[in-house]
């Protein structure tokens, strides 16, 4: 009987937690997109409606069919997809070979190189995006480097292009790549690679045919963990980007605040919760790999 | 780091619940603009009412609007702009003011609030805090540099004329991020009224105006331009009045060669009015009357506009202004150049939603 209580004493804080953070959230925002804008406060019209003993219940679906009516959303959603992708793939170009040079090394150099990973993000998100905003404007140090080497006679514009906002992702995501990767790397045993190394193998082959696959559920779960968030990224575009930039996250804000229509921008959320939906299950889904390997 | 309303409000009654006089301290919750205030304006306040005040600043009407709208903002005065105030009074946001409490209220232009009596009715909701115009600012240099000595640097031709703006953008080209305001300045100078009511004219001529400049210009912001002028990032910038004049004063401080002009164009620019209002659901609504009475204070409302070097309609506040500042026909404007100015009026929401749709195509080619 106690053990019964127990185990159900530890496995309800992580439910208290869904259901708080993510389920009454969820069904908030749900409850939203299915209201009409309105000039009120809040600005949008009540779902339910108790009038003389009658329950009215006002469901609006315009704003979903709104969304397939305008082909600004799919558009957005794509591009969104699409930044994602491309600086997921630049992070794990990137930062695989870091996070196996770290997985390789001895104890005190390893300490160290994973401290000056996890240093910058204590400071400030906002600061270091200021940061490269200063390092990348026609008078920072890029371009004044370039123009003192006499490259070019004009400075380069680097900020406000689609260009920044890939650097502002990748600078900011990577260590949320190479950090699970690490901790999958590290746990590789260095006798199969000598055993392949004994067996012929160059380091080439050796790499590709044990060191990759066996750190294939590291890949995944540290891609995953950089491609979602940056579907929805706001701040890195608005700030690095420039108006070309298409991304939901802008779309949202454009809904909430420019048109004041919080139906439609939650319609946009919940849209795109749906779309994230395939690469979050995958995460458990890999991430539990991960910890039964363990 | 800015902390929440909420932490704010925790961490003020944390503190109240602290102090042994807990019913002697009162507060005053403002949410103003970002630099928007004279130095020590706030610290001469508390010293002569007793009042704390709590500053939090913003810089879009829209993350203010954001707030409000959600209500419990835990702000008891916020500085909104005429024609969002107009919307958020219609929306039940603000309580009427009691003027009775107000013993400065004799000091404001009264042809002004005559102005935005038609956004406000009988002036009820808000108090003009500051005003401004949304024109153009530009760096002297390199204008001439790009576009000739002949540069049409008084009229809208210099951004709107697309042959002028494709050869601006090589030294850089923002615009505000601001649909109503850009539109009406675009609406107007195609020959339309720029408050049009007419969804066909935010799809017509003003719209393939800006779809066609859209590609010269660099981004579209509302506060970024002021550190990129000054700076030298950009060249050119629609943007309000009293932030150019900013830049205006940051680049001569930098010492960096900059020089910057701010113009309202002979054809006529935008006016608008920041309001000081107070939310229905304010605690502290004696002290925020308080607090609003005192920036109406002739010598106070000098004191913010030589700081932030936007005019005031506090006609008495004129002796305590910077020559400077009173002389400089782009802040305070002759009767002729004041006389072309026009203000917004409130959208219908349908409307609203057609402008920023096309906003984002123009922004974005979509």
């Amino acid at each position: 009987m106690s053990r019964f209580n127990l185990k159900w004493l530890l496995i309800l804080p992580p439910y208290i937690w869904l259901l708080l953070f993510f389920a009454v959230p969820f069904l908030i925002i749900f409850k939203i997109s299915l209201s009409e804008a309105a000039i009120a406060q809040p600005p949008y019209t009540a779902l339910f409606e108790y009038v003389n003993e009658q329950l009215t219940i006002h469901l609006n679906l315009g704003n979903y069919t709104w969304l397939f009516g305008d082909p600004l959303y799919f558009n957005a959603y794509m591009s969104s997809l699409k930044i994602a992708a491309i600086s997921t793939v630049c992070c794990l170009l990137l930062g695989y070979p870091i996070a196996y040079g770290i997985s390789r090394m001895s104890g005190s150099a390893q300490s160290l190189c994973l401290m000056l990973i996890i240093l910058p993000s204590w400071t400030s998100f906002l600061i270091r995006v200021y940061a490269w905003m200063g390092i990348l404007r026609n008078n920072g140090i890029i371009n004044n480097i370039i123009m003192s080497l006499g490259l070019a006679d004009e400075p380069i514009r680097l900020l406000n292009t689609e260009f920044a906002v890939y650097i502002g992702i990748v600078y900011t995501y990577i260590p949320f790549l190479i950090l699970p990767l690490f901790a999958n790397l590290v746990k590789l045993d260095n006798r199969y690679l000598e055993a392949a190394a004994d067996l012929g193998a160059g380091p080439i082959k050796s790499f590709f045919t044990i060191t990759l696959p066996l750190s294939k559920n590291g890949v995944i779960a540290g891609s995953l963990l950089v491609f979602i968030p940056v579907v929805g990224e706001f701040v890195i575009p608005e700030l690095l980007g420039g108006s070309e930039t298409l991304m939901i996250g802008k779309v949202l804000w454009g809904e909430f605040f420019g048109n004041r229509d919080w139906p439609v921008a939650s319609t946009v959320a919940i849209i795109m919760l749906l779309i994230l939906l395939v690469p979050i299950l995958l995460f458990h889904r890999f991430q539990f790999k991960e910890m039964e390997d363990r | 780091m800015k902390l929440s309303p909420r932490a704010l409000t925790a961490i003020t009654v944390a503190g109240l619940l602290a102090s042994a006089n807990v019913f002697a301290e009162k507060v005053v919750n403002v949410y103003n603009w970002s630099d928007y205030i004279g130095d020590g304006v706030i610290e001469k306040f508390e010293k002569e009412t007793g009042i704390k005040v709590t500053y939090d600043v913003f810089d879009s009407n829209e993350v203010l609007e954001g707030k409000l709208l959600a209500g419990r903002s835990g702000y008891d005065v916020v500085v909104p702009t005429i024609d969002f105030m107009s919307r958020q009074i219609q929306a039940g946001i603000f309580m009427p003011l009691d003027k009775a409490k107000l013993d400065n209220y004799s000091e404001l232009d009264t042809d002004f609030l005559a102005t935005l009596a038609p956004l406000d009715p009988g002036n009820n909701h808000g108090i003009p805090y500051m005003w401004g115009t949304t024109g153009i600012g530009f760096n002297v240099k390199k204008v001439a540099e790009v576009l000739g000595e002949d540069a049409p640097t008084d009229s809208w031709d210099l951004v709107f004329k697309k042959e002028n703006l494709e050869k601006l953008k090589s030294c850089g080209v923002s615009f505000l991020d601001a649909p109503t305001e850009i539109y009406a300045a675009a609406l107007h100078y195609v020959g339309k009224s720029p408050n049009s009511t007419n969804a066909k004219d935010y799809q017509g001529e003003a719209k393939a105006l800006l779809k066609e400049l859209a590609p010269s210009i660099t981004y579209f912001h509302s506060s970024k331009y002021i550190d990129d002028l000054a700076g030298g990032e950009i060249c050119v910038a629609v943007g309000w009045s009293g932030d150019i004049a900013q830049a205006m004063a940051d680049a001569e401080e930098a010492k960096n060669g900059v020089e910057i002009k701010y113009i309202i164009p002979k054809e006529g620019a935008l006016l608008w009015s920041d309001m000081l209002g107070i939310p229905k659901d304010a605690a502290n609504v004696e002290e925020a009357l308080a607090f609003i009475n005192f920036l109406m204070r002739p010598d106070i409302a000098a004191a913010n506009t030589n700081e932030i070097w936007y005019p005031n309609p506090i006609p008495a506040s004129l002796e305590n202004i910077e020559q400077e500042i009173k002389s400089d026909e782009s802040i305070y404007p002759p009767a002729d150049v004041k006389a072309k100015l026009y203000t917004a009026t409130v959208k219908p929401p349908k409307i609203d939603r057609v402008i920023n749709r096309a906003w984002t195509e123009i922004k974005t080619g979509q």
